[in-house]
């Protein structure tokens, strides 16, 4: 890969939404609490939506939006996980949209677009496929979500190699991304975060449910190499516990911001 | 359970929703996309591409895209 500002490999992330659009339907109750949370956003605004566009809704965003009585179009990276939403679908690149301007007076993001390479690229062409004045309503990874596999994953690996490889993606700050709306061009950025818990019997299926939703390590610098046998059970044993079960966090930043005119 | 054989006259692709032709545009140049039905293709005369459509899902994807041969 030749762009130096590059961070994540898009053919891995479409390769990854591939596979699990077979595996969705354990993780389906956690993206669908995720919906859920972000699309409640919608109440605290007067507005009557039309034509929402759900970008990388992965089959749980746009039945949500059509209970709300909006006509929906769905977008995802993978044609496969495409296929999953009910029609209109299409697959798209979310670096390069395929909408004319002003086609949609929603965009509903949730949990798609902290795989992008150039996320204020991407909410430029967002903001452009909204009509001027309407809303994007956004929810992705915040600083934190993850954390203790991360501290685990690297504390462990640091043992038993002396060094450690990315294995969880880089998540966006908050102040950054209220920042980022702004500069794409919209109008009363405002970010905060939701935080959902999840508890594991069995840590393993923690991984096994990334796997499924789609979001397996896809930065560039991840590690090739065979992941040594050791690592994995060294480093969720060192998974905080909480009721006797093992503990993540998933810290939401959800983003909200109206197209300029 | 049985399933039906598909009919033999059956279209090869089905159809784009009216909706997408409406908003759909080439997304590497943004310019306009012709819909050619018989083939399940949008074509982009601007980029040079026709981009497939499976199962009535465009595929906007330009590596997945056919060159035009002029």
């Amino acid at each position: 890969m030749s762009d130096p500002m590059a961070v994540f490999d898009r053919s891995a992330v479409r390769r990854q939404r591939t596979r699990a659009a077979a595996l969705l339907e354990p993780v389906r109750p956690v993206l669908h609490e995720a919906a859920l949370r972000l699309l409640d956003r919608l109440d605290d605004t007067t507005r009557r939506f039309a034509q929402a566009l759900d970008l990388g809704g992965r089959g749980v965003v746009a039945p949500l939006l059509r209970e709300r009585g909006i006509a929906t179009v769905s977008s995802d990276l993978s044609p496969r996980m495409a296929a999953l939403n009910p029609p209109p679908a299409v697959a798209a690149d979310e670096e390069y949209l395929p909408f004319a301007p002003g086609s949609f007076d929603l965009v509903v993001a949730s949990l798609s677009l902290h795989w992008t390479n150039d996320l204020p690229g991407a909410l430029i062409q967002l903001r452009r496929a909204l009509r001027p004045g309407w809303l994007l309503l956004a929810s992705l990874p915040a600083l934190g979500t993850l954390d203790e596999l991360r501290t685990a994953l690297t504390e462990a690996e640091a043992l038993l190699t002396g060094g450690a490889a990315p294995r969880v993606s880089p998540f966006a700050d908050l102040r950054d991304c209220a920042g980022l709306l702004q500069r794409a061009g919209f109008a009363l950025p405002v970010a905060d975060v939701e935080e959902l818990r999840l508890l594991y019997a069995d840590p393993l299926a923690l991984l096994r449910d990334l796997r499924a939703a789609g979001e397996a390590n896809a930065t560039l610098l991840r590690s090739r190499r065979f992941t040594g046998r050791a690592l994995l059970p060294a480093a969720l044993a060192r998974l905080p516990e909480e009721q006797g079960r093992s503990r993540v966090t998933l810290r939401l930043a959800v983003l909200t911001g109206w197209a300029d005119p | 359970m049985t399933t039906p054989a598909a009919p033999e006259t059956a279209p090869p692709t089905v159809p784009v929703d009216p909706r997408l032709l409406e908003i759909l545009v080439c997304p590497l140049t943004k310019g306009p996309l012709e819909y050619d039905r018989r083939r399940g293709e949008l074509i982009s005369r601007s980029a040079g591409l026709a981009y497939p459509v499976r199962d009535g899902i465009p595929i906007m994807l330009p590596e997945e895209a056919r060159p035009l041969e002029e």
